[in-house]
């Protein structure tokens, strides 16, 4: 295995606080009043390490996910590597062309056609006027845009503008792709579109580098992974543990997270979050039996008298970024038909909306747990926490005893009533069958 | 299948002088991505047509161990920074093409603004001062007189204004996209110096129309041209950089370019400057550029000390404008 990308004793400092603001009076000001007070606000370190001792090596063809809350650094990372910033100390040695994807549609110019766009953005994205035309019809038909071609962007539908700047950027061809959550932009669909050309790239073995909060799409793209916490690396390694160092690191306990102060919960001005938690047998935990009921619980703040129509829907998404089900509280899904709330004005308070996922349905495996509470009539969606925690299924033996190997194939696994009965003997006496 | 022929590739690349690694390493692109994903045969053309024109140790692969880019922290200006710009050129010119482009895209006659403009200028001109203020100009009509002078004039306040609003316009890319950030201002001046170019063809009807004889003087147009080329870029990058920190910049630089119009003989010949004040004048770069313009139009006698003035102002300032963006790009994605 050849390296691609060593970083060593990586820092990067930033100036904070009051004065992020600086105009030239200011600082005219400052140098002239106040010399030494100004020389102590520097020496005093109005500053933060956004990333600090930052080593990692990365092999040719690998495909590393970049994890962390927002904030830890992951980011500052990205921009470091694809040199947009400096570090303050340490340094990266690139062996390969590098292109960065921190966006798509960088530099497009709402008053240029189509195609003045894909070469200009191209050209920007580091491509040649050679590569560009060469692979212009690929890029027009991969954005089904060829009727809008001579047309000016900013006539575009949504849909369009970013077919088009997606399509531009999938063409971008370079030993080392750096990639931000360019993907958490767009339907589903796209979405889906853009992972399965991140996986086709990853499969030429192109290096790729993944910054996401979306684990499941890194645990399905990534064979390796590097926890970001604090501006340091906090853990790296096969991407199953380290996402599950990542659950582990921003729950509360684990099965819990809690928004102690509501200003940093999610939510707006109605609704926010208060607390998801998982249970198994009354228990907050993360570790759920196979053959046990698993509650959720998600805990909201409702903020205005006489709200209607609230309703709270979890989805989960296992390992593989596969969807298993999403539910909601909502008469039509509820299974049971005394649902208190849900078409009652809520009061000004805390509510808890509970769901429970039956025993033996779950196969075993990881599950990330996507929380909304929303408002219907319009659907409205108040408050999104999304994979904010995960459970591990754990296979306790009762299936695996019945014979089967390790593990049973599947995205559930139910226990399904089965009947068997014997329809012809081969030998002896079929009197019995034939006179039925 | 394709990492092994991108390494073989790029092993011969480096096989070669240092200097070309870059400049081969961004064209290498197009190689290795003609083999991807499309035809098998391009594949292994690709891989092995290589290493047989350009002859590789069979050890060739371990010469991989050379980065292609370092990113450290780095204050100093070497010929790694030139070689980068050279790499991009084409996105230098493409985003001069866009200057171009946008810049009169919705505009009733287009291009022709690039002439018009000049022309009217110098109607307001010759009216408010040739005509009614009376002022002097070397005996010949006031018209091809501020002309002359405008010539250098336009170009240099027109691209001073927009190199030096250049980077904080592009703070979109600057935060999203990393290449060489001396490129925006550097195309900022590169579509006003097409417009000066074109300026050009209304100086040829004006010296019909006026029937100024062309004389040898034309030549020295050229060299004047890079003069204020370079002055204009320097006090453009300098002027850029600092805007990104100091956004002051943006809002006092019109009022210091207007403040400067008028230290200039632009609009009046130097004969009117008190011979006191020469001494002093003779320091402003812009004096020997446009008196040197104006006796290139004119056939004018010229005058070497103002010129050689200017050069030397022009060659440390740009010199002084590069260093000073180079320490001060480093900032620009995190405080623009």
């Amino acid at each position: 295995m050849k390296l691609i990308i060593t970083a060593e004793n990586l820092a990067k400092q930033y100036r904070i606080g009051t004065r992020q603001e600086y105009s030239l009076r200011d600082v005219l000001a400052e140098t002239l009043s106040a010399p030494i007070q100004r020389l102590r606000r520097r020496t005093n370190g109005n500053t933060i390490w956004a990333l600090k001792n930052i080593n990692f090596k990365i092999a040719q063809g690998e495909v590393v996910g970049i994890v962390g809350r927002n904030g830890a650094g992951k980011s500052t990372l990205l921009k470091v590597l694809s040199r947009i910033t400096e570090p303050t100390r340490g340094c990266v040695k690139l062996y390969g062309r590098v292109g960065s994807l921190l966006e798509v549609g960088t530099g497009f110019h709402p008053e240029l056609t189509g195609r003045e766009n894909i070469f200009l953005n191209g050209a920007i994205l580091g491509m040649t006027r050679r590569e560009i035309s060469r692979k212009f019809d690929e890029i027009v038909s991969f954005a089904e845009i060829e009727r809008f071609i001579e047309t000016p962007v900013k006539h575009y539908s949504s849909g369009m503008y970013t077919r088009l700047a997606f399509a531009v950027a999938a063409h971008l061809e370079p030993e080392i792709l750096l990639v931000d959550e360019v993907l958490a932009v767009g339907d589903a669909s796209f979405q889906k579109k853009c992972l399965g050309k991140m996986s086709e790239i990853a499969g030429e073995g192109r290096t790729v580098l993944f910054v996401s909060h979306n684990m499941a799409a890194v645990s399905q793209l990534c064979t390796r992974a590097m926890l970001v916490a604090d501006g340091q690396i906090q853990r790296a390694g096969p991407t199953q543990e380290v996402v599950a160092e990542y659950f582990k690191a921003g729950s509360e306990g684990a099965g819990e997270t809690i928004w102690e102060d509501p200003k940093r919960a999610p939510g707006n001005d109605r609704i926010r979050l208060h607390a998801i938690r998982i249970l198994c047998k009354g228990t907050v935990t993360s570790e759920v039996d196979i053959d046990q009921e698993v509650s959720v619980e998600v805990d909201f703040w409702n903020y205005e008298p006489g709200a209607r129509n609230l309703c709270v829907s979890i989805n989960l998404q296992n390992a593989t970024g596969i969807t298993v089900l999403s539910t909601a509280n909502t008469p039509a899904a509820n299974l049971l038909q005394d649902e208190e709330w849900f078409d009652r004005s809520h009061e000004a308070g805390l509510f808890r909306s509970t769901c429970t996922l039956p025993a033996n349905f779950l196969n075993d495996g990881v599950y990330y747990i996507t929380a909304h509470v929303l408002s219907l009539g319009p659907v409205t969606i108040e408050a999104e926490a999304a994979q904010v925690l995960c459970f591990n299924v754990l296979d306790t033996g009762a299936m695996r005893e019945a014979g089967v190997g390790s593990k049973w194939d599947g995205v559930v696994r139910v226990r399904l009533p089965w009947r068997t009965s014997l329809l012809q003997p081969l030998n002896g006496n079929s009197a019995r069958r034939d006179g039925r | 299948m394709d990492g092994k022929s991108n390494r073989i590739l790029l092993a011969a690349f480096i096989a070669q002088s240092p200097i070309d690694i870059a400049y081969h390493t961004a064209e290498m692109g197009t190689t290795s991505s003609k083999s991807v994903g499309t035809l098998k045969p391009a594949v292994s053309n690709s891989a092995y047509a290589q290493p047989t024109q350009q002859p590789v140790s069979p050890d060739a692969s371990s010469d991989f161990r050379q980065p292609l880019v370092v990113i450290e922290p780095r204050r100093t200006i070497d010929w790694a920074d030139v070689r980068e710009v050279w790499v991009y050129r084409e996105l230098l010119y493409f985003l001069v093409w866009r200057d171009l482009k946008v810049r009169y895209k919705q505009t009733a006659v287009g291009v022709a603004w690039v002439v018009l403009q000049p022309i009217l200028t110098t109607l307001i001109f010759s009216v408010f001062l040739g005509k009614l203020a009376r002022v002097p100009s070397d005996g010949f009509p006031y018209a091809i007189f501020v002309f002359a002078g405008l010539l250098p004039w336009t170009f240099l306040s027109g691209a001073i204004h927009s190199s030096g609003n250049s980077l904080v316009g592009s703070a979109h890319l600057i935060t999203k996209v990393y290449f060489p950030r001396i490129l925006i201002p550097l195309a900022a001046v590169g579509a006003r110096l097409f417009d000066f170019l074109i300026s050009f063809a209304v100086l040829v009807g004006m010296m019909v129309i006026y029937r100024v004889a062309p004389t040898v003087n034309l030549l020295m147009l050229l060299p004047l041209i890079v003069l204020v080329t370079l002055l204009t870029l320097a006090i453009g990058l300098l002027a850029s950089a600092t805007n990104v920190r100091y956004r002051d910049v943006g809002v006092l630089l019109p009022v210091l370019v207007q403040l400067w119009m008028f230290a200039s003989p632009v609009i009046y010949p130097l004969t009117l400057v008190p011979q006191r004040w020469k001494t002093l004048f003779a320091l402003n770069p812009l004096v020997g550029i446009i008196t040197g313009f104006r006796s290139a139009v004119l056939g004018l006698k010229f005058e070497w000390t103002p010129i050689a003035v200017s050069a030397v102002i022009t060659i440390v300032l740009s010199a002084l404008a590069v260093i000073m963006f180079r320490r001060m790009e480093r900032f620009f994605a995190d405080i623009v």
